[in-house]
């Protein structure tokens, strides 16, 4: 019994290095959203492609959709399009843009330097709505179910392996449940 | 001459040095973020500044919002600042950021169960290393006691012992 308590130092040792090896691979930056599952937030604003209609919750894709902040200053941003745009080309699913804390002059410059995967892009300059979904800085890739339930959320940007390991099996398993209702 | 610029040159460095701390100590805490906003009373203002002296930017993570120029933080402190002015207590803003980001939003975590270690893990730990500092005292008190308590052989053994010391042979 003595000899194997020699052996409780080597144990917590284990622990330890165990718990810090793996919080060496853990992103700071990508907190937990109290959002999933909620719904999302009212909004009464307008889009950069029609600036004179105010969209509100209910004008929103009645499937699943990616909804996507976005900012013409957002180098990420541009880093992600590409592949959205590729995704849009193949109707894979609606992309809903909210274009976050920017001048929509600018934005609309960035649209059509870059191109728009989106099916619109919510003007949300001064950010609120932004807060309303716990957004904390551009690009955040939320995806909404028909109900207009947020079900996942992805902080950062988004590359091809993401998309194909996180984004799109979670994107199905969204489908799966709706289809199963 | 060289031997005479040797003290000048050093004391006028020690100005300097001193003249460089008191410009250190003097700047005092700086103020990253400054609003224009108007408050009604003194009071509003203090709890505006202790609301955004609470919660922590989610953006640059390790600053609170007032000390943070970051975009959302500047968003926050405004719904804060607008929050208190239409009469908010200081219980439904915090629901409003909880609500949003969460926990993390808190320096000073709520005590839940996920949060439970946050708060109690460091007693974990004393309580872990008192426990391992009773077992070494424990443990050294018996080696103390055989050392002092020797039976009449043992006595005389060592009085001979000694007397072989006093005369080497």
């Amino acid at each position: 019994m003595s000899r194997l308590k020699l052996f409780v130092p080597v144990g917590v040792f284990l622990v330890l290095a165990l718990l810090l090896w793996r919080g060496l691979y853990l992103d700071p930056r990508t907190l937990p959203s109290v959002l999933i599952d909620k719904p999302l937030p009212e909004f009464e604003l307008p889009t950069i492609e029609m600036a004179d209609v105010t969209l509100s919750k209910e004008d929103l894709p009645d499937e699943p959709f990616l909804l996507n902040i976005w900012g013409s200053y957002c180098l990420p941003c541009l880093q992600e399009n590409p592949i959205f745009m590729a995704a849009a080309e193949q109707d894979l699913v609606p992309i809903v843009g909210i274009n976050y804390k920017d001048k929509p002059h600018l934005a609309e410059m960035w649209l059509e330097d870059n191109g728009s995967p989106f099916e619109y892009s919510i003007i949300d300059e001064d950010g609120r709505l932004g807060i309303n979904l716990g957004v904390y800085g551009a690009p955040e890739t939320f995806i909404v179910d028909g109900n207009g339930v947020i079900r996942y959320k992805h902080i950062g940007v988004i590359d091809y392996q993401i998309w194909e390991n996180e984004i799109m099996p979670a994107l199905e398993a969204v489908r799966a449940e709706t289809a199963q209702l | 001459m060289s031997r005479l610029m040797f003290a000048p040159a050093r004391s006028m460095r020690l100005t300097l040095l001193t003249l460089l701390a008191a410009l250190m100590l003097s700047a005092g805490p700086v103020q990253a973020a400054v609003d224009a906003f108007a408050f009604d009373t003194p009071e509003q203002e203090e709890r505006f500044r202790h609301l955004s002296n609470e919660f922590r930017c989610p953006m640059c993570q390790n600053t609170n919002l007032t000390g943070s120029s970051g975009g959302v933080a500047e968003d926050l402190r405004r719904e804060i600042y607008m929050m208190i002015m239409e009469g908010q207590s200081d219980e439904e803003i915090t629901r409003f950021m909880l609500d949003r980001y969460g926990d993390f939003i808190l320096y000073r975590p709520r005590l839940t169960g996920e949060t439970i270690l946050l708060w109690f893990g460091p007693l974990l730990f004393l309580l872990v290393g008192g426990w391992v500092v009773m077992g070494i005292i424990r443990r050294a008190r018996p080696v103390e006691r055989v050392a002092v308590e020797l039976d009449s052989a043992e006595q005389e053994r060592l009085r001979k012992l000694l007397e072989k010391v006093d005369e080497p042979s």
